[in-house]
């Protein structure tokens, strides 16, 4: 990521050290994931020791110090859709995509994670593909949804 | 600062406004044990074996002494049949990290904590955060910081500094109850020097 | 198409009143509105296709001009999105698609002839249910903060002001002094919405008495116990109303800066509140000298980042100073010391809704609603397994019972309720026997779990206690802190233990283990996650033992969830060798043919369930076995299926 792009980010919020997670929400929100550089960078500006931006960083999950794959795949594990069977689909999903929660597989073509709670339990279980939702999942069906994405 | 005056263990301890109650504890010669308090670090309140039990306008509650501001007339309790049981099953959840650990083993002897009772971790690294605490307060070098949370949390060196620092250091070193800390300093060395190639130069 | 005016801002009460009675002047009440339910949960099941097939209807049938479209928040009945109510007759349909479109609006809109197949249905209820409010999920509820949702449009201010939105500030402001503002809210005897139930006017005073000169006041908006999505409908829906709550308490306690801490993963949330802020600073109702009072405010928006602990409050302020959302000692109240140790006065978002009602209502009014301990009313997500999934407000005392049944619907496809989970991760779960416990901050803690931040997940027969035990550490030990000893290393060990049990490893003594662990998470921990996080395993072991023992000395899950405990088994004397399950099954583990009775491979088979999910229900061939020897295999000359034939 381009180290003007990154300026331009920490200027937006003044430079405050306490909108150091707002800056790297906002990081993460245009470049998919945290590059080292970048965190320097963020560190360098707003006179913050490496060791807290490492912490920060691994500390909150919004943040990905590793590029990720083509598809977010978030699988929702709330309670709603944890009693509606979100465990299989979670396990079904994993099977047919070869990685677990927090990786990204070889081709950088899926990341998985797992969220607590979109918001849409009526719909549970929920699977969300690129900001996509889809509801009411259930292995068989998971399969099928999987197999749409490039 | 005014003079406050409370009860610890019966005893009548005279303090000033501002103190802990493990401070003013010391300060009469009451013993309180502690793992990740250190007299030139801001209280952590993170092990929690400091615990005691203090009276305060009737109620009884469970605080942790090494942050715990002094009040007047406060009766303060280090013992109990409650406080043991609580630090016995601390020290045995440390344990499953660090068995050899002497403090550890000390205070085990003490409460009559088991070795064993709770299934072995890979982790020696007991989260007193003594390092990374005295490497940010005391030598304001940042060499080392916490990475994750929960019981995925770690200890990290930041290599580009501790290679630069450490080895003229290690101040921190004796800190470590469970000599966790030397571990991940060498294994951090060697990850950040480049290794000699073992690989014969290409040809053209 | 009207031009946007430059707005000037309304500097005084009584041009903010101009305003508010222009806008209604310019409202025809008789004219057709059809408000189309846009919160998070209906655009998934596409409320935005249908919003914009209605407008190319409209365009196409001429009808543009003499019909407005509203979208506006949640409605509550999550189950039955996309939802649609016509105005002026309040004709409410259900689960429309875009298809349904050009129906609705020759039939309905130009015709006034209501279409019979879009209505709810009720099984409770023979004649037609027309009207929203007679729909008996709504029938019930009392929806006094919830209920603007359906009216207004949350990204125009011109909407909650039409709605009556800015006169509990204005009356604040121009009417009342900050100690009045105080008494109001303390004599209403409102509680914190978001699980502490402290009482709020109590939490200002405090503020407002010490003696620091800067001050703040902060919206909880991290909403983080699984299942719950009340603040999110709320601060979508109508950010105004927490907008104009958290600038009162803010002229009550004397703080001239607001936050608003939204999780990230409500990006429509986030979106919809710096509309409202950008759009109330621009009518002069945020900045300085509101409404020539002379009384200064701005609000900032933070996201979170992904912590379910920056839902704590001393965290969340961590987190606002741009550090790890660690948890500090409660010893000195963050009423006192809060954000940089400055008084800070933190309310969950329903709370600080609450406030412009009991201002422009009054507290006597107020605190004529609820119970003697727990005033007013309470918004539940109603979710799991029930009929009726949704975000439900019912007064404080309403039974269990009622809500879940009543308001609910019941429990879906015949099954037995097993419990009600309520108060998320720090919650408890509550058997049938005690259904008729009254929802509010005292009765339900004395059972065993608590009203928490209003997650009411419904369990039935099919689900394993154990296992929600598990499921709820699991969750805990991930989103600790991980600072100290009893919540990281007690939750990391009761997990094992749990997960043990579970997966039939349990032993005698693992129970006593975990009691032992419990009492230290809840007697040392830094912070109320960990303190409270023995909750679920206590209340699931109160009322649920037996499921404990059984799969701790029979190795058998009553339930048939435990993966570990449970296998799958074709009935032969059912099966009809349709092939489906085996055309499916992801590890190929059954075998068959046509007329040949199919069979589980056992060594194979990965208990994924999909041979269970897709054999045909009259069939209901596939059952589920735990605690006992799976049958051995038919033999194959026994495994061909003869067709009776028919004789005539």
């Amino acid at each position: 990521m381009e180290i003007d792009k990154i300026d331009r980010i920490i200027d937006k919020h003044q430079s405050e050290s306490s909108s150091l997670i707002q800056i790297l929400l906002d990081i993460q929100s245009e470049n998919h994931w945290l590059p080292k550089e970048a965190l320097e960078r963020v560190g360098e500006k707003l006179q913050v020791p490496s060791s807290r931006i490492q912490h920060i960083a691994t500390f909150y999950k919004a943040f990905s110090l590793v590029p990720k794959g083509r598809h977010e795949v978030h699988i929702c594990v709330g309670t709603a859709c944890h009693v509606r069977g979100a465990t299989q689909v979670l396990d079904i999903v994993q099977d047919l995509t070869g990685i677990k929660p927090g990786e990204t597989d070889l081709d950088l073509k899926f990341s998985l994670e797992t969220v607590n709670c979109l918001g849409c339990c009526a719909l549970g279980p929920v699977m969300e593909i690129d900001g996509k939702t889809h509801g009411k999942m259930a292995p068989a069906k998971t399969a099928e949804v999987l197999k749409n994405y490039e | 600062m005014s003079e406050i005056l409370l009860q610890i263990d019966g005893n009548e301890v005279k303090t000033t406004e501002g103190m802990t109650v493990l401070e003013a504890a010391q300060s009469a010669g009451i013993f309180i044990p502690t793992l990740c308090h250190h007299e030139k670090l801001e209280p952590f309140g993170g092990c929690r074996i400091c615990i005691v039990e203090v009276e305060d306008r009737g109620w009884t509650k469970l605080v942790v002494s090494c942050v715990y501001l002094v009040e007047e007339n406060l009766v303060v309790r280090t013992r109990s049949e409650k406080i043991d049981r609580i630090r016995k099953t601390i020290i045995e959840l440390l344990m499953a990290h660090a068995p050899d650990s002497p403090q550890l083993q000390v205070l085990a002897k003490e409460y009559g904590a088991e070795k064993d009772r709770f299934e072995k971790e890979a982790s020696f690294c007991i989260h007193c955060g003594l390092c990374v605490r005295y490497c940010a307060e005391v030598k304001k070098k940042n060499a080392i910081g916490f990475v994750d949370r929960g019981i995925k949390k770690e200890i990290s060196f930041i290599p580009e500094i501790a290679i630069k620092e450490c080895n003229d250091c290690k101040e921190c070193f004796p800190l470590c109850p469970t000599s966790y800390l030397q571990a991940a300093f060498v294994l951090t060395e060697a990850l950040a020097i480049p290794q000699p190639s073992t690989e014969p130069a290409s040809e053209k | 198409m009207n031009k946007a005016k430059i707005m000037s801002q309304l500097k005084t009460p009584a041009e903010l009143e101009e305003f508010r009675k222009g806008i209604l002047l310019k409202r025809d009440p008789n004219k057709p509105c059809i408000t189309l339910c846009s919160g998070s949960a209906c655009h998934a099941t596409g409320s935005g296709e249908v919003a914009v097939s209605i407008e190319e209807e409209l365009e196409k049938q001429g009808l543009s001009a003499e019909v407005d479209i509203r979208r506006t928040g949640c409605h509550g009945f999550c189950e039955r999105g996309p939802i649609i109510v016509i105005y002026p007759e309040e004709i409410c349909y259900l689960q429309i698609t875009p298809e349904d479109v050009p129906e609705i609006v020759s039939q309905t809109i130009k015709e006034k002839k209501v279409i019979d197949r879009l209505l709810c249905t009720d099984p409770s209820v023979s004649e037609k249910i027309i009207h929203e409010s007679e729909i008996p999920f709504y029938k019930h509820q009392e929806r006094l903060v919830f209920g603007s949702n359906g009216s207004i449009d949350p990204k125009s201010i011109d909407d909650y002001l039409a709605i009556g939105g800015y006169s509990a500030l204005s009356k604040s402001l121009s009417e009342m002094s900050a100690e009045q503002v105080i008494e109001e809210v303390k004599k209403s005897n409102l509680r914190g919405r978001g699980g502490g139930g402290f009482p709020a006017g109590s939490k200002w005073e405090g503020s407002r008495n010490a003696p620091e000169e800067i001050k703040y006041v902060i919206v909880n908006a991290d909403e983080g116990d699984p299942g719950a999505y009340m603040d999110r409908a709320l601060l979508e829906g109508n950010p105004h109303a927490i907008l104009e709550g958290l600038t009162i308490g803010a002229y009550a306690i004397g703080a001239h800066e607001g936050y608003i801490y939204v999780r990230q993963e409500y990006p429509l949330a986030v979106e919809n509140v710096n509309i409202a802020i950008m759009k109330a600073e621009e009518y002069g109702l945020l900045g300085k000298n509101i409404l020539d009072s002379g009384f200064d405010f701005k609000v900032i928006v933070h996201q979170g980042a992904g912590a379910f602990v920056c839902g704590e409050s001393t965290a969340l302020m961590t987190a606002l100073e741009g550090r790890v959302g660690e948890p500090r000692p409660k010893y000195v109240r963050s009423n006192i010391k809060g954000l940089w140790e400055r008084p800070s006065v933190l309310n969950n978002v329903e709370t600080w809704a609450n406030v412009p009602l009991i201002i422009n209502k009054g507290a006597e009014w107020f605190a004529q609603i609820g119970t003697e301990g727990s005033k007013g009313t309470k918004i539940f997500s109603l979710v799991g397994k029930i009929n009726n999934t949704g975000l439900v407000e019912v007064p404080m005392g309403m039974t269990l019972h009622d809500i879940i049944y009543k308001i609910g619907g019941g429990i879906p496809g015949g099954k037995k309720f097993k419990a009600v989970q309520t108060g998320g991760p720090s919650g408890g779960c509550l058997p049938e026997e005690h259904l008729g416990l009254q929802v509010g901050f005292d009765e339900l803690t004395k059972a065993g779990s608590m009203m928490g931040s209003g997650g009411m997940i419904i369990l039935d027969e099919d689900t394993c206690m154990v296992d929600v035990a598990r499921y709820f550490i699991a969750f805990l030990t991930d989103e600790s802190c991980g600072k100290c000893v009893p919540c990281r290393e007690g939750l990391r060990q009761m997990l094992k233990i749990l997960t043990n049990i579970t997966e039939g490893k349990g032993k005698e003594g693992d129970i006593e283990l975990l009691e032992v662990l419990s009492e230290t998470a809840m007697e040392a921990s830094l912070c109320a996650l960990g303190k409270s996080a023995p909750n679920p395993f206590l209340s699931t072991l109160r009322y649920f033992r037996d499921e404990y023992e059984a799969h701790i000395k029979e190795k058998r899950c009553p339930a048939l969830y435990c993966k570990e405990l449970v296998a799958y088994y074709i009935d032969p004397g059912k099966c009809k060798a349709c092939g489906i399950c085996a055309k499916k099954c992801p590890a190929e583990a059954i075998d068959g043919a046509k007329k040949m009775i199919h069979i589980i491979d056992q060594e194979k088979c990965t208990k994924c369930g999909t041979c269970f999910e897709v054999c045909p229900t009259k069939f209901g061939a596939l059952t589920k076995i735990s605690g006992e020897p799976v049958p051995p295999p038919v033999p194959e000359e026994e495994r061909i299926i003869i067709r009776k034939s028919k004789k005539k």
